[in-house]
C-alpha cells in the first residue's frame, strides 16, 4: 500500500508530544483525588476538548469513512448517534450525576440505593464494556501502523498500549486531561485540514461523478498489491496483468479474471486497466451509484430493524461508557458539567462533517480498498492517492498522526476509568499505589485479547459495546436520577436481564455460529429489543420490592437536582462524598 | 394503712402549670420558610423537591422527543417513500444533506434550548427559596 513516508515520524511525533505533556501534568498530580478527577478545578472548555478529544476513537477517526465508502448513506447514522449520545447525555444525565458527587458509576449505584453486592455487579459491567471498548483500539492502531510501516500487526498493538499504560500509571488524570485536550485539536486539524485540498483537488479533476450508474471502476491504470491473502468476486472477465498467486498457480504476465471468485495469495501484485471495474473483496456486496447514494439498500424491514436499533444504541449508549462518566467528576458544579457538555456536542458535530467526504472522495481515488477489504484505511490513504506528490506525503503524514491520537486518547480514558474501579473495588482500596497496579492489569488483559483476535471486525465490537452500555448503565442512570420508586433489587435484576442479553449478544456474534436473516439481525444491532427489555425489567421488579426503596431517597433527590449555589445544608448522609 | 412494699409516697405537690396553646395557630403564624423546609426535609420541602424534578424531567422528555421525531422518523420515511430520498438539493441527495450536515447544528441548538431552560427552573426554584 503507498504510504506516505512522513507518516512514521509523524506518529513517533505524536507519542513523543504526549509523553511529554503527561509529564508536565505529572508534577501537579500528588493526591489519590488528583488522579482520580484531576481535583476538579479544570476549566469547561478546557474539560469539553478533553471529553471531545478522549471520545473520538479509531471508529470515529478511521471506521465512520470505511464504513460510508462500503455501504452509503445509511452508515452517517454512527456518527449522528455518536453526538446525539452526548444530547442524551445532557437531557437526563450530566449536572444532576455531577451533583450527586459520585466518582464513578459503582459510585453512583451504592451511593443511591445503598448495596455493596449492585455495586460488584456495576463493577463488572465497568470492567466488561471497559475491555470490549479497548481491544479495538489496540487493533485499529496494530492496523495503522501495519498500513504506514509494514510492521507486523502486534507491533502497533503493543506499542499503543505501553505507552498508554505507562502514561496512565504514572500520570493519572490530571495529565491526561490535558493530553486528551491537545489531541482533539490534533484530531480535528488531521481530518479537516486535508479536506480542504481533496475537494478542491477534486473540483480542479474536472469533478468526477461520485456515484457513477456503474459499479465502481479504475479511473486509470492501477496497480494493487495484496499484502494479506484474499477472495474476491469479480463481476466482468477482466484482462489483468499478475505477478504472484492467482486461484493457487502462479502467474507473471497477462491473465483474464473470469466473472466469479478468485483467490489472490499474499505478496501478488495485480495491474488493472483504466476503466475496469473494480472487484470486491467477499463478503462486501459491490453497490453501483445509485445503491449507494440511496438509504436502506436492501434486506426491507431487516435493514430498518437495524438502522432503528443502532440508534438506540448510539443514542443511549454513550452516557452508560465509563470513560465518558468519569469525566464529568471533573466539573466543579452541575451548572458546568452542562455547559460541559453542550460544548462536547458542538466540538463533536464540527467534527463528524469530516470523515463522510473520505469515503465518498474514496470510491472515486481510491477504489482498489474495496478489492482489498482494507476500507478502514481509506483516511490514511486518501491525501496520498488523490493528491500524489510532496502534498499527498505531507497531507498523509498529518492524518497518520490523527489516527495515532485517536487510539492513544480513547486507550487512554478507557485504562483511566478501568484502572480506577479496579483500584477501588477489586485490587486495592484506591490508594495510588492500587491505581499504578489496575493501570498494569486493566492494559494488559484487553492487550492479550487484542493479540488474539486480530480478525475481528472493529467497527462492529465498537457498536456492541455502545448496545451493552445502553442496555445496562443507561437505565440504571435515568431511572436512579429521575425516579424515587427504584430499588437495588430492581436495578440488580435490570442490569442482569437487559445488559446480560446484550453481552449474550455480543458472546455470540464474536465467537457464536454464523446466523443468517432475522437471528442475525437480532443479535448483531441487540439494543432495539435489549434496551427496552433493561427498562421494564428495572421497573416491574422495583414496583415489587417497594419496602426496600432507601430511606433517604428524598435526600438524594434534592442533592441531585437543586443548584449548589443555594448551599442547602443537609444532615450528611452516608455514602455521597462531597 | 398501705403495703410495706409501697413506694413511699410523695407529698402532694403544687401541680406545674402547663401553657396549652392551640397548634395549628401557631404554625399559621408563622410564615413558609421554603431554605428551612428543605433542609428538615419536611413534607413541605419534598413537594417543592418534587416540583424541581418534575419540571426539569418534563423539559427534557420534550426536547427527547423533539429529536426522536425530527430524526428517528428519517429511517422509516425514507423506507416508505423512497422518492423522498432522490430529492435533490444544490446538488447533494437529502438523506445526505441531512444526515450528514444538518442533524449536528440541529442537535446542538437542542442542547442549547434545554440548558438556558434548566438554567431558568434552577433559578426560578432559587428564587423561590431565596425571597423567604
Amino acid at each position: 500500500m503507498d504510504t506516505s513516508p512522513y507518516a512514521l515520524p509523524a506518529v513517533i511525533l505524536v507519542s513523543l508530544v504526549t509523553v511529554a505533556i503527561s509529564t508536565y501534568g505529572v508534577r501537579l498530580a500528588r493526591t489519590t483525588s488528583d488522579f482520580l478527577v484531576a481535583s476538579r478545578t479544570i476549566s469547561p472548555s478546557w474539560n469539553a476538548a478533553a471529553i471531545g478529544g478522549e471520545y473520538l476513537s479509531a471508529a470515529s477517526f478511521l471506521g465512520i469513512a470505511g464504513l460510508v465508502m462500503k455501504f452509503g448513506v445509511d452508515v452517517l447514522w454512527y456518527p449522528v448517534g455518536f453526538a446525539a449520545g452526548y444530547l442524551a447525555l445532557l437531557l437526563f444525565v450530566a449536572a444532576p450525576l455531577r451533583r450527586s458527587g459520585a466518582f464513578t458509576l459503582p459510585d453512583f449505584a451504592e451511593a443511591r440505593l445503598g448495596s455493596r453486592r449492585l455495586r460488584a455487579l456495576a463493577t463488572a459491567f465497568v470492567v466488561f464494556i471497559g475491555w470490549l471498548y479497548l481491544v479495538p483500539q489496540f487493533q485499529g492502531a496494530g492496523l495503522t501502523l501495519g498500513t504506514v510501516t509494514g510492521a507486523p500487526y502486534w507491533v502497533g498493538a503493543v506499542v499503543v498500549a505501553a505507552v498508554v499504560t505507562g502514561n496512565v500509571a504514572s500520570g493519572g488524570m490530571r495529565s491526561i486531561t490535558f493530553v486528551q485536550a491537545f489531541q482533539y485539536w490534533l484530531k480535528l486539524t488531521a481530518i479537516a485540514f486535508p479536506v480542504a485540498f481533496l475537494l478542491l483537488h477534486w473540483g480542479a479533476d474536472g469533478r468526477p461523478a461520485l456515484a457513477p450508474p456503474d459499479k465502481p471502476a479504475f479511473a486509470e491504470v492501477t496497480e494493487v498489491s495484496v499484502d494479506e491473502p484474499i477472495t474476491v468476486t469479480v463481476g466482468e472477465p477482466t484482462t489483468v496483468t499478475v505477478r504472484g498467486r492467482v486461484d493457487s498457480e502462479r502467474r507473471d504476465g497477462p491473465f483474464t479474471l473470469t466473472a466469479g471468485g478468485h483467490r489472490i495469495e499474499k505478496g501478488t501484485t495485480v495491474t488493472f486497466p483504466a476503466g475496469a471495474a473494480v472487484p470486491h473483496v467477499e463478503g462486501v456486496e459491490a453497490l453501483d451509484g445509485a445503491s449507494w447514494l440511496a438509504p436502506v439498500n436492501d434486506g426491507g424491514s431487516r435493514a430498518l430493524f437495524g438502522t432503528y436499533s443502532l440508534i438506540l444504541a448510539t443514542f443511549l449508549g454513550t452516557m452508560g461508557l465509563p470513560h465518558v462518566l468519569v469525566r464529568f467528576y471533573t466539573n466543579p458544579d452541575g451548572g458546568a458539567a452542562r455547559r460541559t457538555t453542550l460544548v462536547v456536542l458542538a466540538l463533536l458535530g464540527g467534527f463528524y462533517l469530516f470523515p463522510a467526504v473520505y469515503g465518498v472522495l474514496g470510491r472515486v481515488y481510491a477504489p482498489q480498498l474495496l478489492m482489498t477489504g482494507d476500507t478502514d484505511a481509506v483516511v490514511l490513504v486518501l491525501p496520498g492517492a488523490a493528491l500524489g506528490g510532496i502534498a499527498g506525503e505531507l497531507l498523509g503524514g498529518l492524518v497518520a498522526a490523527g489516527a495515532f491520537a485517536a487510539f492513544l486518547s480513547t486507550a487512554s480514558g478507557l485504562l483511566v476509568s478501568v484502572a480506577g474501579v479496579l483500584s477501588t473495588d477489586v485490587l486495592g482500596r484506591g490508594s495510588v499505589r492500587d491505581f499504578r497496579r489496575a493501570a498494569l492489569v486493566a492494559g494488559l488483559v484487553p492487550l492479550a485479547l487484542a493479540l488474539q483476535v486480530s480478525g475481528l471486525d472493529v467497527s462492529q465490537v465498537v457498536g456492541l459495546a455502545f448496545a451493552v452500555a445502553a442496555s445496562s448503565f443507561c437505565p440504571l442512570l435515568v431511572l436512579g436520577i429521575w425516579w424515587r420508586g427504584l430499588t437495588d433489587i430492581g436495578a440488580a435484576a435490570g442490569l442482569a436481564v437487559g445488559g446480560g442479553a446484550a453481552v449474550s449478544a455480543v458472546l455470540v456474534a464474536v465467537a457464536g455460529p454464523a446466523l443468517t436473516g432475522w437471528p442475525a439481525a437480532l443479535v448483531a444491532q441487540p439494543a432495539a429489543w435489549s434496551v427496552p427489555l433493561a427498562f421494564a425489567t428495572m421497573v416491574t421488579v422495583s414496583l415489587a420490592t417497594q419496602h426496600r426503596v432507601p430511606a433517604a431517597v428524598g435526600a438524594t433527590m434534592l442533592r441531585m437536582h437543586t443548584p449548589e449555589a443555594l448551599r442547602l445544608r443537609l444532615p450528611d448522609e452516608r455514602g455521597w462524598p462531597r | 394503712m398501705s403495703e410495706p412494699s409501697d413506694p413511699p409516697r410523695a407529698l402532694p405537690a403544687k401541680p406545674q402549670r402547663v401553657r396549652v396553646v392551640l397548634a395549628d395557630s401557631a404554625r399559621s403564624r408563622r410564615p413558609v420558610r421554603p431554605r428551612q423546609e428543605l433542609e428538615e426535609q419536611t413534607r413541605v420541602g419534598d413537594v417543592l423537591v418534587r416540583g424541581l424534578v418534575r419540571a426539569q424531567l418534563a423539559l427534557a422528555l420534550r426536547l427527547a422527543a423533539l429529536v426522536a421525531i425530527g430524526l428517528g422518523s428519517l429511517p422509516l420515511l425514507f423506507a416508505v417513500a423512497p422518492n423522498v430520498a432522490r430529492v435533490t438539493v444544490v446538488g447533494i441527495r437529502l438523506p445526505w444533506l441531512l444526515l450528514g450536515l444538518f442533524a449536528y447544528p440541529f442537535l446542538v441548538a437542542i442542547g442549547w434550548v434545554y440548558t438556558r431552560m434548566a438554567e431558568r427552573n434552577e433559578r426560578d426554584f432559587a428564587e423561590l427559596v431565596e425571597k423567604s
